[in-house]
């Protein structure tokens, strides 16, 4: 690239990293200013602070909360306009999910997977939401309250349907595998599923959700800075090319959204019905 | 700049990016209190309610097709029953249709008996009263031409034999044997 760049665009991007120049995203977006705190210093945190994401969070729970209070307020035999939504959003998660992973269990864990599909979606779409701009489940502390969840749920579906011997057995020393082999095995069974399932949950969501605003951030922050900010026309077509790879990138990030959630979601679905299920 | 890990913030604070993975209090916080609302929201108000509105649906469709098939039940009941009585009604049709044909047929052979009985009578009387005119004009003719046969034979005789009963007896007599002998031509 440096070679077609002329010594213009060269003086630009050396510009950009000056004072006044183009600032690239970082992850201080994810660290915003604490709007108030209080209490004593506890590792190196307030034990109580709020942030403009936390304030998402209890938008976008207010948000859901009144969609499924209006939706199914009056339920009609014929379901019409937001019942309608409502009723369609509830039975992707249903059927889509809970019934096709987990047969005959799903009624049990259909509350739980259903819980977590919407809140997953509702934070994850604020990144492309007007003046919210980031996703709520971009702070690792939602997905981590949702992959501990479901770790526990999994966990305690296995251990109420086998017993805590039967379930670690079938988990750590799986049949069928030759005797000197489960000095491999077993180690790799007990991390993969008692310490990476609620990790890989955890941090799947999370870095997509930072990396998603990232590429928002990026792709908007180069187009506003080319279009508007320098000087050079040379770079404005690669301004336009900026806000419009934004936009693409915006339209990704709704894909992402829901495939985030629903990943999660039929994962949690997934890991139960391992726990559940009662061949092995 | 972009490659530090240690980043000034907007309150001047610093920031590393492990402290991406590592939690805040306050996000736990809002985070939880987030998702034990939804986790209340859908246990005691969606799910349930979605739930109850799915099962009436159900009720109502099975319901409205045990209805529909009632309905054709009693639709094909009362087609049957219509049928029926249709085909009674042609039977009865017919049925009438056959006593008309015969009564009828009554009716035209005694009208056709009457008019025998009554032509036979005009004939009969016809027949009768021609007879007494004949018979009439038999007795006429025969005094007729019993005067002239004894004015012929009073001409012939040169007297009156009118009133003499010997000569009408024989003129009678005459008369009945030429009759005889005419009726025998």
């Amino acid at each position: 690239m440096g070679a077609i760049l002329n010594s213009d665009q060269a003086n630009v991007i050396a510009a950009s990293s000056s004072e006044d120049g183009f600032s690239p995203p970082s992850i201080i977006e994810f660290f915003p200013p604490k709007l108030f705190e209080f209490g004593p210093d506890f590792l190196g945190q307030p034990m109580f602070a709020m942030t403009r994401i936390n304030i998402i969070m209890l938008i976008m729970t207010t948000f859901l909360l009144v969609f499924f209070f209006t939706a199914l307020r009056k339920p009609q035999l014929v379901p019409s306009g937001i019942q309608n939504l409502g009723e369609v959003f509830l039975d992707f998660v249903r059927v889509q999910i809970s019934e096709e992973v987990l047969g005959h269990h799903a009624k049990r864990f259909n509350l739980l997977l259903t819980t977590m599909f919407f809140m997953i979606f509702a934070f994850n779409i604020t990144g492309i939401l007007p003046l919210m701009h980031i996703a709520a489940s971009s702070v690792v502390a939602v997905p981590l309250i949702l992959g501990l969840t479901s770790y526990f749920v999994f966990n305690y579906a296995g251990v109420k349907q086998h017993g805590l011997k039967g379930y670690l057995q079938m988990n750590l020393f799986p049949p069928g595998v030759p005797l000197p082999l489960y000095l491999l095995v077993t180690p790799i069974e007990a991390v993969s599923t008692f310490i990476f399932r609620p990790a890989t949950l955890t941090i799947r969501l999370v870095a997509n959700m930072i990396a998603g605003h990232m590429l928002l951030v990026l792709f908007y922050g180069g187009a506003n800075y080319m279009l508007l900010v320098s000087d050079s026309f040379l770079l404005k077509p690669l301004g336009a090319f900026s806000y419009v790879a934004g936009f693409a990138f915006t339209l990704f990030e709704i894909l992402v959204a829901f495939l985030q959630a629903y990943i999660f979601t039929l994962l949690t679905a997934v890991y139960i019905s391992g726990a559940v299920s009662e061949e092995h | 700049m972009i490659k530090t890990t240690v980043l000034a913030d907007t309150t001047g604070e610093s920031v590393e990016g492990i402290q991406l993975l590592l939690p805040a209090f306050y996000d736990l916080l809002f985070g939880g209190i987030s998702f034990v609302l939804l986790l209340v929201l859908f246990w005691k108000y969606a799910l349930p309610r979605a739930q109850q509105v799915l099962e009436k649906r159900t009720d109502a469709i099975q319901g409205g097709i045990a209805r529909a098939q009632q309905q054709e039940q009693e639709a094909s009941q009362l087609l049957r029953q219509y049928r029926e009585q249709l085909a009674d009604a042609r039977g009865e049709a017919a049925r009438i249709r056959t006593q008309a044909q015969a009564e009828r047929d009554e009716l035209v052979n005694q009208a056709r008996t009457d008019a025998q009985v009554v032509s036979e009578q005009v004939k009969q009387q016809a027949t009768a009263s021609l007879a007494a005119e004949r018979g009439r004009v038999v007795t006429d003719l025969r005094k007729e031409v019993g005067d002239l046969a004894l004015e012929l034979a009073g001409k012939v005789l040169g007297e009156s034999l009118k009133d003499d009963a010997k000569a009408k007896a024989v003129i009678d007599r005459f008369i009945t044997d030429l009759e005889k002998s005419v009726g025998k031509n």
